[in-house]
């Protein structure tokens, strides 16, 4: 997997994010980087400003310094508009990759994705690539706190079901800085749109050891990251650090989980998922989302319909609750999975 | 006022817009030649379209472009081979200016694998990226601000290309045309936004739907320059296209270009558009038809006659041979049902590259 590793050092998944993008600009002129306050205080170089925010998540910061406002731009609050130059531009010769500051905010900009980007290269005939990648954060805070200060119902989404479901989307949810680097840099080479999710609790939270060179992580390919034999956790994001804390407290209760990171939602890797449950013959899919509609049911119906000789419970799915998110930390907190609803999940499979 | 001017009948806008017309010396005899040669071919495609429609070839949801060849015609004339355009759901005249081979666009029509996009598309999504013509787009105004990132393209691979935004009326109400156009004016990006205002979306009359006097108007809110020409006079749409065109490839920034035209026939084929527009506005409007216009201007300026009829009949010819191209041609296979969904799917034999 790890092309031309070398060295590496301790870096935050947004820091990992900065240093695919980096690497995949230096390297290739036709990558440029699109979106609100990617830099910040556009156009005030003269006045010693610049670089004011580098994103909301700090994962674009100093790329302006690099490669200038040419090649780092700035946007109005104008999603569709630019996520539609994007498509433009990446129709004719650039590899832009655009950040949409947060996923709720696909709205603004739906049929740029899914009408635009998503259908060119079908409904064109396979004249053109479409070499677009967009980054967008999503997800609730997912720490305990005890009163109000999470984002709320339009700032704390998933949504990722709602883009996997639109065939020629790839979107790919990283859950460490290691994989969010190598999924950034399978993103750019892809020469179709990827959407490329990034937990904001995860931004500055996954921290782990990256090497410094160009590697990439596949689209398409889940991960075994944990080996077991009693159950399979499937993990998407930051569930898969709740399946691996659900592991753990499993592992002491005498229940040996493996868990899966799902990695990339479209193409969803199949195989993988069930290969594990030919293992474990009891599945839990943990999902962020809300459950109508969601990855976590698809995962499920998949492995119902060819996995059904290994299963020996029914498939359960842990996922979000099926209302908006809510601001107050305590409602926040019974909105999302966590690794005592897992648990208690596992706990009815035996 | 503010209403009349946006719905006038089209002789009294070109009354009105002949003062603002600036006199501009003819283009070469080549050029109007070909400007002749094309706004036939438009002519000629979509009244075959509209025969094989009404035969019962099944073509999918067909919208004519007959009425406003000029606009398109005049803007092409004004582009390089390698400069960009991104167009309407009403595409057809944009795609046959720009230079898309009209044996494919049948073939397409058709469903047939011979087709501009595989016979995947059909007549809203025709597509030639080899001649610059990114796409019929039935996504009301969505194709604008792929101009400004075509054109963002050229600035950062350091060409001198310039992109056309073909927009309707319709879509000026369209929030993504003002971010587009925004995005073009704070960039000062290489973009031609060209307004087709043929007074109606769909059956909403612009004077009902627009809340400015002229489209063009709104160029002064993004800081750029906006005209409204006569569209059905194709020399000056020219000449203000060409003007455009010039600006933005010499680095002076995005224009917009109103042309006041008029489709002669409905929204889609079987449109009944007596029911939103009165017989004397059509009489009227089909009186300045851009076709015979051209013509008459054509030999007043002293072009032999035998020369235009030719173009006709070579403009039938290719006609002819289009359909029976179509027709002979392939439907596509089953296996061109998943292919292509990503750029990296199996490609089937013979796919373009």
């Amino acid at each position: 997997m790890i092309e031309t590793a070398v060295a590496t050092r301790e870096l935050t998944f947004s820091q990992a994010i900065n240093d695919a993008l980096r690497l995949a600009m230096r390297r290739d002129p036709m990558v440029i980087v699109m979106g609100e306050d990617v830099a910040g205080a556009a156009g005030r170089a003269h006045l010693g400003l610049a670089d004011a925010w580098g994103g909301p998540l700090r994962a674009t910061r100093g790329l302006i310094g690099e490669f200038g406002p040419g090649r780092v731009l700035d946007t109005p609050i104008s999603e569709m508009g630019f996520v539609g130059a994007a498509v433009g531009a990446a129709m004719t010769g650039l590899r832009p990759v655009v950040e949409i500051m947060f996923v709720d905010l696909i709205g603004c900009c739906y049929d740029q994705v899914i009408n635009q980007a998503a259908k060119m290269s079908y409904m064109m005939g396979g004249q053109l690539t479409l070499p677009l990648v967009i980054r967008t954060a999503y997800g609730t805070h997912g720490f305990k706190r005890s009163y109000g200060g999470g984002a709320a119902a339009q700032h704390s989404q998933t949504l990722y079901a709602v883009l996997a479901h639109v065939p020629g989307l790839k979107v790919v949810v990283p859950s460490t800085a290691y994989n969010a680097k190598g999924l950034m840099l399978a993103a750019i080479a892809d020469d179709g749109p990827v959407v490329v999710m990034e937990h904001k609790f995860l931004g500055t939270a996954a921290k782990g050891n990256v090497p410094e060179g160009e590697y990439t992580v596949p689209i398409g390919k889940a991960e075994v990251v944990r080996r077991g034999t009693d159950v399979t956790l499937a993990g998407i994001g930051r569930m898969t650090h709740v399946c691996l804390e659900a592991a753990e407290r499993l592992a002491a209760e005498g229940t040996s989980a493996e868990v899966v990171d799902l990695l990339t939602l479209q193409p969803l890797d199949e195989a993988t998922v069930l290969e594990s449950v030919a293992r474990t013959h009891r599945l839990v899919v943990v999902d962020e989302d809300t459950p109508t509609a969601s990855m976590a049911r698809d995962v499920a119906a998949r492995v119902a319909d060819k996995g059904f000789d290994w299963l020996d419970a029914p498939i359960k799915t842990v996922t979000a609750a099926d209302c908006p998110v809510p601001f107050a930390a305590v409602l926040e907190n019974l909105y999302a999975p966590d690794a005592d609803k897992v648990i208690a999940a596992v706990d009815e499979l035996f | 006022m503010a209403a009349a001017a946006a719905c006038a009948a089209p002789d009294t806008i070109a009354a009105d817009l002949a003062m603002a017309s600036p006199a501009s010396p003819l283009p070469p005899r080549e050029r109007l030649l070909w400007m002749y040669e094309r706004m036939g071919l438009v002519r000629e495609l979509e009244d075959r379209l509209k025969t094989l429609v009404e035969r019962g070839v099944p073509m999918g949801p067909v919208h004519f472009y007959t009425g406003q060849e000029a606009v398109a015609v005049g803007v092409c004339a004004a582009l390089r081979h390698d400069d960009w355009i991104a167009s309407t759901h009403r595409g057809h005249g944009h795609c046959v200016a720009k230079g898309v081979d009209v044996r494919r666009m049948l073939a397409e029509l058709y469903g047939k694998s011979t087709g501009t996009n595989r016979g995947k598309g059909g007549s809203m999504h025709i597509t030639d990226v080899s001649v610059g013509m990114l796409g019929v787009n039935p996504i009301v105004g969505m194709g604008t601000p792929h101009a400004v990132g075509a054109a963002l393209s050229a600035r950062v691979r350091g060409t001198d290309q310039v992109a056309v935004a073909f927009f309707g009326e319709g879509a000026a109400s369209m929030g993504v045309v003002h971010e587009a156009m925004n995005l073009a004016a704070i960039w000062e990006l290489p973009v031609v936004f060209v307004c087709e205002n043929n007074g109606y979306a769909q059956a909403t009359p612009a004077e009902y739907a627009l809340a400015c006097d002229r489209v063009a108007d709104r160029a002064a809110a993004y800081r750029m320059p906006g005209v409204t020409v006569d569209g059905q006079d194709v020399l000056a749409v020219f000449a203000a296209a060409d003007e455009a065109v010039r600006r933005g490839r010499a680095g002076g920034g995005p224009s917009l270009v109103e042309c006041m035209t008029y489709r002669f026939h409905g929204h889609h084929q079987g449109d009944d558009t007596l029911r939103y527009r009165l017989a004397d506005e059509e009489r009227a409007a089909r009186d300045r038809d851009p076709l015979p216009l051209f013509r008459a201007r054509l030999l007043a300026e002293g072009f032999d006659e035998g020369e235009l009829d030719a173009l006709d009949a070579s403009n039938r010819a290719r006609l002819d041979e289009a359909v029976a191209f179509a027709e002979a041609s392939p439907l596509p296979g089953p296996e061109e049902l998943l292919s292509c969904v990503y750029v990296d799917s199996p490609r089937t034999a013979g796919a373009p590259a």
